[in-house]
């Protein structure tokens, strides 16, 4: 099949050229580097040590389980500090920043997050001894086929 | 009114990691979506979150419209004493929801 | 802007010259949705505490005790625990109602309790607390298997029949019927998604595409906007015959309200 479909003809008929025309502009892989800098300063990011499991292939980019957890013995004088998630391409590239410390006990953490489409997802852990700890996993986001009208 | 949805074990060993669960209802509008005329829906979501074991805070979170709808989220706590944990969501247009629950330690 | 893989008009174009028979699958080879589910959405319905369609279920219980309208009672003032007397209900509508003439769906079961025995105004359709209490009555029927309510009442008959056809009819610009999806195609990929025997065994489910909690007439009629076909207003006799046919064909499956689907 190829060139335009009748299908595609049909979906900018339905006014997908004017929600084209009114989304803001998506955040970049650079804007996504700018608001991990604002979190880091000028530490630098090791890999390692901490795991970002997100499915590889999302079924909806609508709720994206995502799981976030740190190597840390969690003590007073060791502990994880926050872990902030960051993504490449929504319309902002933060997603949540999350405050723990010793009385976590464990530093892992799991939530649900959207993502607009394909991109790479980014965890950054901040250690008590001012390091900074990162993972990054990249998600498939695909589309259900037949979308209702917007309300 | 929002629904929210709570786990904590009700009863723990003293010093035992505890697993946390918190859900409540919430559309997380992000702010960047149009209606069927163009117009965008204002954004509308949770921005903060924490929980205090009886009243110190041992976690707490900014959300960014990135957060998917009805947001979730799995923390742990050490298990200290038994008492409250209270769980308190603030968000645009004055959102605000409370809810507590026990933990017997032993 | 996501993009929406290529297959997608392959698999329709399949799907609209297909030419053969359309063959119900047979009951060892039925499927619920749940069945076709990455493992992720599987243990987001699987823990109540991380299945957000239960915040509607903890929604219709706070409803359920409520007093409403001007006779002031609650739907725990009649039918007492839920528990016990919703228990297998979800498992046989939709039922024929005599007043009506003709079947009629939970929700309209519910709404005419709340005119008659609690002289409230209807609910309105999708609305969040009709949604709610129709969850919360569906809850108590989880893992429960759906009745054959046809073999027990021969005036749903010509309604089933009406639902059959229906389901079987081409429609929309796409000129598809749901047999050629739902029965044909199953298991395929429409898109990202995995095309289900559309089984309607955990409605009013949470989908991850909505957001929210919603019900079986607003999935109908989401599948009629993906043929490009006219939609019915809710609460529509053809969904209602719609629905009683897929009860049917999924009649042995088990209950699963709240279902999580994509």
């Amino acid at each position: 099949m190829t060139g335009m479909t009748r299908r595609d003809i049909l979906h900018c008929a339905a006014g997908g050229a004017v929600l084209l025309a009114v989304r803001p502009a998506a955040a970049t892989p650079a804007a996504m580097q700018e608001a991990i800098r604002q979190v880091v300063g000028s530490a630098r990011l090791t890999p390692g040590r901490m795991q970002l499991s997100v499915p590889p292939l999302s079924e909806n980019g609508n709720t994206v389980p995502c799981t976030v957890t740190v190597e840390s013995a969690m003590t007073a004088q060791d502990h994880v500090k926050a872990i902030h998630i960051f993504n490449e391409k929504n319309p902002q590239p933060n997603v949540i920043s999350m405050q723990l410390g010793p009385r976590a006990g464990r530093a892992s953490v799991s939530t649900r997050i959207r993502l607009s489409e394909t991109q790479t997802v980014t965890a950054i852990a901040q250690m008590s001894d001012g390091s900074f700890r990162s993972h990054s996993a990249n998600v498939i986001v695909t589309q259900g086929a037949c979308l209702e009208d917007t309300p | 009114m929002s629904r929210a949805l709570i786990s904590v074990p009700p009863k723990a060993k003293k010093g035992e990691v505890v697993q946390i669960k918190a859900l409540i209802q919430h559309v997380m509008e992000t702010g960047f979506r149009p209606n069927s005329s163009g117009v965008l829906l204002p954004r509308d979501i949770i921005t903060s979150f924490k929980c205090l074991y009886n009243g110190t805070e041992v976690f707490a979170c900014e959300m960014f419209p990135a957060m998917a709808a009805n947001p979730f989220l799995t923390f742990h706590t050490l298990a200290t004493e038994s008492g409250t944990l209270e769980f308190q969501w603030t968000g645009d247009n004055g959102f605000s929801v409370k809810e507590s629950a026990k933990i017997q330690v032993e | 802007m996501r993009r929406r893989p290529r297959g997608f008009l392959a698999a329709l174009v399949v799907a609209a010259t297909a030419g053969a028979a359309l063959a119900q699958a047979p009951p060892g080879e039925r499927r619920t949705g749940y069945e076709l589910l990455g493992p992720t959405t599987k243990a987001m319905q699987d823990d109540d505490m991380a299945n957000p369609g239960m915040l509607w279920v903890l929604d219709g219980e706070a409803l359920w005790a409520r007093p409403a309208g001007s006779a002031g009672k609650a739907c725990a003032g009649c039918h007492g625990d839920a528990a016990e007397s919703m228990k297998g209900v979800a498992a046989r509508y939709p039922a024929f109602d005599d007043k009506a003439g003709r079947p009629i769906d939970l929700e309209q079961r519910i709404n005419q309790c709340r005119v008659d025995r609690q002289e409230a105004p209807a609910l309105a359709r999708e609305s969040r607390e009709l949604n709610a209490l129709t969850v919360f009555i569906a809850r108590q029927s989880r893992s429960l298997p759906i009745e054959d309510v046809v073999a027990k009442d021969e005036r749903l008959k010509p309604f089933l029949e009406a639902g059959k056809a229906l389901f079987e009819r081409r429609q929309g610009q796409l000129n598809l019927s749901c047999a050629q999806c739902h029965e044909e195609l199953w298991d395929k990929h429409l898109a990202g998604n995995t095309i289900s025997q559309a089984h309607p065994t955990g409605y009013p489910q949470y989908r991850l595409e909505w957001q929210t909690l919603g019900s079986l007439q607003r999935r109908l009629r989401n599948c009629l906007i993906g043929l490009r076909a006219e939609t019915y207003a809710y609460g529509a006799p053809e969904y209602v015959d719609l629905a009683l046919y897929l009860m049917w064909r999924a009649r042995g499956l088990p209950i699963e309200a709240p279902a999580v689907r994509p």
